[in-house]
C-alpha cells in the first residue's frame, strides 16, 4: 500500500511526475485517436478501432468531436506549462500545491469526460463534467495569475543581470501578463460556447474563410483559437528562457518586448470581434515584438551552448563551435525548433498574407484550408516537440539515449513539418494534373516523420513506466526532490536543481 | 547524417519523377446509367446544411442524373463554337458573360461584362482532344465527368442548352432528399461507394495509385472487372453527388466573386463528401477535380 501511495505522490504531487502524467495522457490520446484519421484511416485501422472501442462517429458531429479533442489535448499542454511555471517561478508552496491540484483535476476531468461525450455517445452528465473540468482549469489560471503578481516585495528582482523595471522582475511580469491574457482569451471561447445550441452552431474556423460576413460569435472563436495557441507558445518561450537561465543585455531587451508583444497581440486578437479590419495590423505589430524577443533568446541560448561547449573541450574555431552547439540535441533542439518554426509557420504565413488575393484566393477554398490547418498543426507540433525535448532533459535522459532521442525528435519532426509545408504549397511548383505523386510522397514523409517521433515518445514513456515498477527507480529520486522522500530513495541520482529554479 | 540528407533529397527527386496520371490507356466501362437522364425533384421543405435548417424550395425542378460527361461537353464545344456562343482565343476558349454587380468588399474582385475563359486548352489534365476544328473526348473518358471548365464554362453549357446551374439549395436537396442524412445514400460511407482520396477504387488501381475520375454513375452496385461497387444513388436517383468531381453551382452572392462547389472529389477525404460541405474558387478557376450538372425549371 505504501508503495502505491509513494508512486501516487510522485505522479500527482511532484512537478516531474505531474508533467509525466500529462505527457503520458496526451501520448495515449494521440495513439488511440491517431488511429481514426490520416494514414490509419486509409489503411483500415480506423474501422478496427471504432469497432473495438465502440466509438460513435456521426458524420454530422465531426466538427464538434474535433473541437473537444483539441480542447482536451490543449488543456493538458496548458497543465504542463502551469506545472513548470509553479516549479520555476517563486511563489508560496500552498499556492503551488493548490494551483497544481486544481488544474490536474480540471484537465483530467475535461479529457476523460470530454472524449467520452464526444466519441462514445452523448451522455450529458459527461458534457457537464467536461465543462466543470474546463472551469476548474480556468480557476487554476486565476490562482496562477494571482500567485505570479509581480509587485509583491518578496518577488522583487535580486540579481540585476535579469530584466527589471526599478525593482520589478520583468520576467515574472511577462509570465503574469501571459497568464492574464490567457484568462481573458479563454473567456472569448467560453462565452461563445455558452451560446451553443442557443444561437451558436459548431464550426471549425478554417471552414469560414472567404465568408464575407461573420457573426460576432464566429469572430470570437476565430480570435480565441489563434490567441490561445500563441499564448501557449509565449509561455513555452518564457519557460525555455528560464531553463537556459536567460539573462544579461539580451534578457533586458527581450522581456519588455515579450510583455509589450503579448499585450498588443492579445488586444489585437480581442479586437477581431469589434474592429476586424484593423485587428490584423495590431496583431502583426504584436507578433514582431514577440518574435524579436524569441530571437534574443535563441541568440543567447546558442551563444551559451557554444561558450560552454568550447570551455569544456578547450578548442576554438568554427567547427568546434558548431560541434559545441550541436553536442546536446535536447538543449539545442528546443531553440532550433523555434528557428525552424520561422520556415514552416511564420514565413509561410507572411508569404500567404502577402500573396493572398494574387495566388491563394484563386485556388479553391479547400486548398487554402489545407494551408491554414497545416500551418497551425505544424505550430502545435513544434510546441509539442519543444516540450518533449525539455521533458526528456528533466526526466534525466543521458548519454547515447539522450542523443538518439534528441536527434530523432528534431530530424524526423522537421522532416514531417517540412513535408507538410511542401504539401501545402504544392500548387506553386507542380500542376494539378501532376500533383498526386507529390501528394503521395509528402504524405508518406509526414507519416514517416511523425511515426518515428511517436515511437521515440513511446520509448520514453515505456522507460518511465518501467521505472515506476522499480523500488529505487528514478521516480523515487525525483520524489525526494519534492520533500516527499520515498523509502530507500537513491539520493545520489537526484539531479541538481537547474539554474533559475526556485 | 550525410546519408539521411541524401535519402531525403532522393525521395523528393523521386516524387517529382513519379508517374503522371495516365491519359490514353483508360478502359471504356459501361455503367448502365443513362447519362442523358433527368429526374424531377418535387417542391417542398428539406433540411439544409450540417445544422439542418428547414428550407423551402417552392417549385418542382428537374436535374441531371449524372454530371455532364466529356462526350457531352465536347459536343457542346463543337456546337457552341459553330453557333458563335464561344470562341477560341489563343490557348483558351472564351465566352461572353454580362458581369456581376461589384460591392467593393474586402477581397472581392470585379467580374465585369466581357469575355471570360471557358476552358484552358493547354492543361495537361484535359480529357478532350482538339484538332483545331473539332473537340472529342479521349478514348475511355467519354463517360467520365467533364472537368477543367471554369464556372463560366459550366454556366455557358447550361445556358446554351436552355438550362441553368443549380443553386446550392437545389443541389443539396437533390443530394440529400428530405431527411438529415450526411451522404446521398445514408450516414455511412464505404470505399466502394464513391470516388474519394484513398478510396482504393478500380481506377486507382488502373492508374497505379495516382487516381482518376470514374465514369459517371459508376458506383451503382455493379461489378466491374471483379470490382464490386455499392449503390451510391441519392434519394432521387442521382449519381456522383458525393465524390468523383466537385460540381459548380450557380449562386452569385453579394460581396464575393467566388463561385461555390458541392460534392467533394476524388482528391478529397470522405468528410468533404458530406452533402453540406462547400468549396469555392474564383470563377476563372478550372480543375481536373471540378465538373458540373444542370437543372431546369423553377
Amino acid at each position: 500500500m505504501q508503495s502505491i501511495v509513494q508512486r501516487f505522490n510522485y505522479l500527482f504531487r511532484s512537478t516531474k511526475g505531474l508533467v509525466l502524467v500529462s505527457i503520458a495522457l496526451i501520448a495515449l490520446v494521440t495513439a488511440v485517436w491517431g488511429t481514426i484519421s490520416g494514414p490509419m484511416a486509409e489503411w483500415g485501422v480506423r474501422d478496427v478501432s471504432v469497432r473495438l472501442l465502440g466509438m460513435q462517429l456521426n458524420p454530422a458531429e465531426r466538427e464538434g468531436r474535433i473541437i473537444m479533442l483539441y480542447h482536451t489535448i490543449a488543456l493538458a499542454v496548458v497543465a504542463i506549462e502551469t506545472y513548470l511555471i509553479t516549479e520555476h517561478i517563486p511563489m508560496k508552496q500552498h499556492q503551488q500545491v493548490t494551483i497544481n491540484g486544481t488544474i490536474t483535476v480540471g484537465y483530467i476531468l475535461a479529457m476523460v469526460f470530454g472524449l467520452s461525450f464526444a466519441y462514445f455517445g452523448h451522455n450529458w452528465a459527461f458534457h457537464g463534467l467536461f465543462l466543470f473540468g474546463m472551469s476548474l482549469t480556468f480557476f487554476a489560471g486565476i490562482l496562477l495569475a494571482a500567485a505570479l503578481w509581480p509587485w509583491k516585495k518578496e518577488y522583487h528582482v535580486q540579481d540585476r543581470e535579469y530584466s527589471h523595471w526599478g525593482k520589478i522582475d520583468l520576467e515574472r511580469t511577462a509570465f503574469f501578463v501571459m497568464a492574464v491574457a490567457t484568462l481573458g482569451s479563454a473567456l472569448f471561447g467560453a462565452v461563445t460556447g455558452s451560446y451553443w445550441g442557443n444561437g451558436h452552431e459548431t464550426f471549425l474556423a478554417e471552414d469560414l474563410i472567404r465568408e464575407p460576413v461573420k457573426t460576432a460569435l464566429q469572430l470570437s472563436i476565430i480570435g480565441h483559437l489563434h490567441i490561445m495557441l500563441t499564448l501557449i507558445a509565449v509561455a513555452l518561450a518564457l519557460l525555455i528562457g528560464r531553463w537556459y537561465d536567460f539573462k544579461g543585455v539580451l534578457h533586458k531587451i527581450a522581456m519588455p518586448l515579450m510583455i509589450v508583444g503579448t499585450i498588443v497581440i492579445t488586444l489585437g486578437v480581442w479586437a477581431v470581434v469589434p474592429f476586424e479590419p484593423i485587428a490584423h495590423i495590431i496583431i502583426y505589430v504584436g507578433s514582431v515584438f514577440i518574435l524579436l524577443s524569441a530571437l534574443m533568446l535563441v541568440i543567447f541560448g546558442f551563444r551559451k551552448l557554444i561558450r560552454e561547449g568550447l570551455a569544456e573541450t578547450g578548442q576554438r574555431g568554427f567547427v568546434p563551435a558548431l560541434g559545441a552547439l550541436l553536442r546536446d540535441p535536447l538543449r539545442f533542439g528546443t531553440l532550433w525548433q523555434m528557428v525552424f518554426m520561422n520556415f514552416t509557420v511564420s514565413g509561410i504565413g507572411i508569404f500567404v498574407a502577402v500573396k493572398l488575393d494574387e495566388i491563394f484566393r484563386v485556388w479553391p477554398a479547400r486548398d487554402e484550408r489545407i494551408i491554414l490547418t497545416g500551418h497551425w498543426h505544424v505550430l502545435s507540433g513544434i510546441i509539442a516537440t519543444i516540450i518533449l525535448l525539455y521533458y526528456a532533459d528533466i526526466a534525466g535522459l543521458k548519454g547515447r539515449a539522450r542523443r538518439w532521442f534528441g536527434w530523432i525528435v528534431i530530424l524526423f519532426s522537421d522532416l514531417a513539418f517540412a513535408s507538410v509545408t511542401v504539401f501545402e504549397m504544392k500548387r506553386l511548383f507542380v500542376s494539378e494534373a501532376n500533383q498526386q505523386p507529390v501528394v503521395n510522397w509528402t504524405m508518406a514523409l509526414v507519416d514517416l516523420g511523425l511515426g518515428v517521433v511517436l515511437v521515440a515518445l513511446a520509448g520514453l514513456m515505456i522507460w518511465r513506466l518501467v521505472d515506476l515498477f522499480e523500488k529505487r527507480g528514478r521516480w523515487a529520486a525525483e520524489l525526494a526532490e519534492t520533500g516527499f522522500p520515498a523509502d530507500d530513495a537513491p539520493q545520489a541520482q537526484v539531479q541538481p536543481a537547474r539554474e533559475g529554479t526556485k | 547524417m550525410k546519408r539521411a540528407s541524401i535519402l531525403i533529397t532522393a525521395l523528393f527527386v523521386l516524387a517529382g519523377c513519379a508517374a503522371a496520371p495516365q491519359g490514353g490507356a483508360m478502359p471504356t466501362l459501361d455503367t448502365g446509367v443513362d447519362t442523358e437522364a433527368w429526374v424531377s425533384v418535387p417542391a417542398g421543405e428539406f433540411l439544409m446544411g450540417q445544422h439542418e435548417h428547414e428550407t423551402l424550395i417552392d417549385y418542382d425542378y428537374q436535374i441531371m442524373v449524372t454530371p455532364v460527361t466529356n462526350a457531352q461537353y465536347a459536343r457542346f464545344l463543337n456546337e457552341a463554337l459553330a453557333a458563335g456562343a464561344i470562341r477560341l482565343d489563343g490557348e483558351q476558349i472564351v465566352t461572353y458573360y454580362p458581369g456581376d454587380e461589384f460591392h467593393g468588399h474586402e477581397h472581392e474582385e470585379p467580374i465585369e461584362a466581357g469575355d471570360w475563359p471557358v476552358m484552358y486548352l493547354n492543361d495537361e489534365g484535359l480529357r478532350l482532344t482538339f484538332d483545331g476544328a473539332t473537340f472529342e473526348a479521349k478514348p475511355g473518358y467519354e463517360n467520365h465527368p467533364a472537368t477543367l471548365m471554369t464556372w463560366f464554362g459550366a454556366q455557358a453549357y447550361c445556358e446554351f442548352n436552355g438550362w441553368r446551374l443549380p443553386s446550392e439549395a437545389e443541389w443539396e436537396k437533390a443530394a440529400r432528399g428530405t431527411d438529415a442524412r450526411a451522404y446521398p445514400w445514408g450516414d455511412e460511407i464505404a470505399r466502394n461507394q464513391a470516388n474519394y482520396y484513398s478510396s482504393h477504387d478500380l481506377f486507382e488501381k488502373i492508374t497505379t495509385g495516382v487516381g482518376d475520375t470514374t465514369p459517371v454513375g459508376f458506383f451503382n452496385g455493379r461489378t466491374y472487372q471483379g470490382y464490386q461497387t455499392l449503390d451510391g444513388a441519392s434519394p432521387y436517383g442521382l449519381y456522383d453527388m458525393a465524390g468523383n468531381v466537385w460540381q459548380w453551382t450557380g449562386d452569385v452572392y453579394e460581396g464575393v466573386h467566388y463561385r461555390y462547389m458541392r460534392g467533394g472529389s476524388k482528391a478529397d477525404y470522405e468528410y468533404n463528401l458530406r452533402v453540406w460541405t462547400r468549396n469555392n474558387a474564383a470563377p476563372t478557376y478550372a480543375s481536373i477535380n471540378v465538373g458540373f450538372r444542370c437543372v431546369d425549371g423553377g
